[in-house]
């Protein structure tokens, strides 16, 4: 693996996180709202009457906030505080910090998203190989259609059926929340057993959705590698079915899976979003549903730029490990 | 080849060549001079006897056409007005007056439904025909002409295929002040909607442009854009097909993921909008299971006819997918 690639590949990490810092940034002063101005009107308007000092409590507030110094100065100051993790004060929950926020529920989104993501993975990989293998049990054909069916609907609609047939009409598991009101959240087995049952729906609404798509994947993919040579080669030298299965089959169409994995990791994000919003799961989905209700713009733009960070860091790691898998690419100009 | 097929004998009447032939190329002659056939098959025969093989896409327009009709009827059916807040009693339970019920606010849900349909639909529509439309053009200056435009483009387009695409569309549609209209929803989704098509749009040209019709057309004076669209366009058309129902379907799924977070257009009864007010009243927990039941139907008939339509047309743009007879 060339130095220079490795570089260039962090550069462009680089370029995205400040890109998605500036467009945070940028996008809303560009439409001329004033975050604290209006917040302040919505208590006015919620205590009933507009006081006589509001201008003077939007300058000092706004002074607070740093937002009554020029453009480039604010910008720099931005740059800056975000690359210390610093996104300021949540404008709606004031006085606590948006990175506090963040953090309490970003454990609680990487729980879900990653074990489903990995689940979903797997289990859809292992299956559509198999789907793809002549010399497979006959009754696996009979599982591609529902999975066909049910990847092309989004999860949350998914989330809403399941949650209707197994939280209300049948009580089995939990209607929303992370965990049971009123738990202590700390390290026991119960409480863990309590944060599993919550989990199971959101988790299984992903999941159930996601397998058919990586299943369709992988059976192209193996329909395509079974057609190489050295397959053929193989069979003709009397290797047993596993082994050209699993060696010869297998990992080579897992590659441009991979690749997909990588490429898919955003569109997955935003489907989990939305399933944290409708089970109220209290990850990062249901902090920006928040936010976006309360007109908290800080939280909002802190939200968004940590995922975009994360995603690209996730994006970055599975790239420099692609050569790893594949010792045919080790970072060849394109 | 569709070129080679020039200097070959024609195609078997109703076979895939033919019915490939026969869409690809309909503004050219698709019969070169041969052997007169003498059996009586039309084009139009042969284009039948495909779809019986193709059934995905059979069954994708099929479902298509259903909410067509569904939409269409439901006009005569239904007083449109009533898919407003404070029409009817709310919170009726479906009854011969109200087949779909009636929700909190007071809206017939079956007029919100003949109502909500075609502007999702046409959101998803607007902003996957603007998406498919700026990144082919982009995906052929890229391709075609490579250089620093093709480097642009593609980072450009990697860039932003990186970043989950409803995060941006949260921020520009927070920035915007003053809420959303319809058409202003279906500008904001085309604006990511291009960066898909131009990606694989551009994949595509790259692996045309080296073919032989596409040098001898170059050594024979064509210009640029005159190859561009005379001969890789038409041989792209089923691929265009496949990648603008693809993304029309990303496009709807975006405004729904927006309308279900409460940035879409809040007086407009479109599906997402629904099932906002749905996510908003609690209605799952209160047992007013009508009115998040008919949304859900309906948007997962939209999806399965859109997905089922672009694995017909992927078979149609990529023979190597077809079964065997």
């Amino acid at each position: 693996m060339h130095l220079i690639d490795v570089v260039k590949r962090c550069g462009v990490f680089v370029v995205i996180v400040w890109l998605a810092a500036s467009l945070n940034f940028f996008l809303p002063k560009l439409s001329g709202q004033d975050p604290v101005r209006t917040k302040l009107l919505q208590q006015a308007q919620l205590g009933g009457y507009v006081q006589q000092g509001i201008d003077e409590m939007v300058k000092v507030y706004e002074a607070r906030f740093g937002l009554d110094r020029p453009m480039w100065q604010q910008y720099l100051s931005y740059l800056g505080d975000v690359a210390r993790l610093d996104f300021n004060y949540s404008i709606a929950s004031y006085p606590r910090t948006v990175s506090s926020m963040i953090a309490e529920a970003v454990p609680w989104t990487v729980g879900l998203l990653g074990m489903t993501t990995l689940l979903s993975f797997v289990i859809g990989t292992i299956l559509g190989a198999l789907l793809a293998w002549p010399r497979a049990p006959r009754w696996m054909a009979w599982l591609m259609p529902p999975l066909w069916a049910l990847h092309a609907i989004p999860f949350f609609l998914l989330g809403l059926i399941l949650m209707y047939v197994f939280a209300f009409q049948v009580p089995l598991l939990p209607i929303f929340g992370g965990y049971s009101a009123g738990a202590r959240p700390e390290l026991t087995i119960a409480f863990i057993l309590d944060v599993a049952r919550h989990a199971v729906l959101p988790a299984l609404s992903i999941i159930l959705v996601a397998t058919g798509g990586w299943a369709l994947g992988m059976r192209g993919m193996m329909v395509t590698t079974m057609g190489e040579d050295y397959v053929t080669f193989a069979e003709g030298k009397g290797l047993s079915n596993l082994t050209i299965f699993m060696r010869y089959c297998l990992r080579n169409a897992i590659l441009p899976q991979v690749t997909a994995l990588a490429l898919a990791l955003g569109q997955i994000l935003s489907g989990a979003v939305l399933v944290e919003v409708i089970f109220g799961y209290p990850g990062i989905g249901a902090l920006l549903f928040q936010a976006i209700r309360e007109n908290d713009h800080f939280l909002i733009q802190g939200i968004v730029f940590t995922v975009i960070v994360a995603l690209g860091l996730t994006t970055l790691i599975l790239d420099l490990f692609y050569p790893l898998l594949d010792p045919r690419i080790s970072y060849r100009r394109t | 080849m569709p070129q080679a097929a020039r200097f070959a004998d024609p195609p078997q009447a109703g076979s895939p060549d033919e019915v490939y032939q026969a869409i690809v190329w309909g503004f050219r002659s698709t019969r070169p001079a041969g052997p007169i056939r003498h059996d009586r098959t039309t084009r139009m025969s042969g284009f039948l006897r495909y779809l019986r093989r193709n059934k995905s896409l059979v069954l994708g327009s099929a479902l298509l056409l259903f909410l067509a009709l569904f939409v269409i009827i439901g006009h005569f059916l239904v007083d449109v007005e009533d898919a407003r807040a404070l029409s009817v009693r709310p919170l009726q339970p479906p009854s011969w007056r109200y087949p779909f019920g009636t929700d909190r606010q007071g809206r017939d849900l079956l007029a919100v439904m003949v109502a909500g349909t075609p502007l999702t639909l046409r959101i998803g529509f607007i902003a996957g025909f603007l998406g498919v439309g700026i990144g082919t053009v982009l995906a052929f200056v890229a391709a075609y002409y490579r250089g620093w435009a093709d480097t642009i483009i593609r980072g450009i387009a990697d860039i932003g295929l990186t970043v989950p695409g409803l995060l941006i569309l949260i921020i520009i549609a927070v920035s915007i002040p003053g809420g959303l209209s319809v058409n202003q929803m279906a500008i904001v989704v085309a604006s990511l909607a291009w960066l898909n098509p131009t990606r694989t749009i551009r994949a595509q040209v790259l692996s045309l442009r080296e073919r032989g019709y596409v040098e001898i057309a170059r050594m024979s004076g064509m210009s640029g854009p005159a190859i561009i669209l005379f001969e890789l366009m038409p041989n792209l058309l089923p691929y265009l097909a496949a990648t603008l129902v693809n993304a029309v379907s990303s496009a709807i799924l975006a405004s729904i993921g927006l309308e279900v977070l409460g940035l879409g257009p809040i007086d407009a009864p479109t599906l997402g909008m629904t099932l906002y007010w749905v996510n908003f009243n609690a209605a799952m927990i209160n047992g007013w299971w009508w009115w998040w039941t008919a949304p859900t139907v309906i948007i997962v008939l939209v999806f399965l006819g859109l997905f089922f339509v672009t694995v017909g047309l992927d078979e149609i743009a990529n023979p190597r997918l077809r079964k065997s007879a």
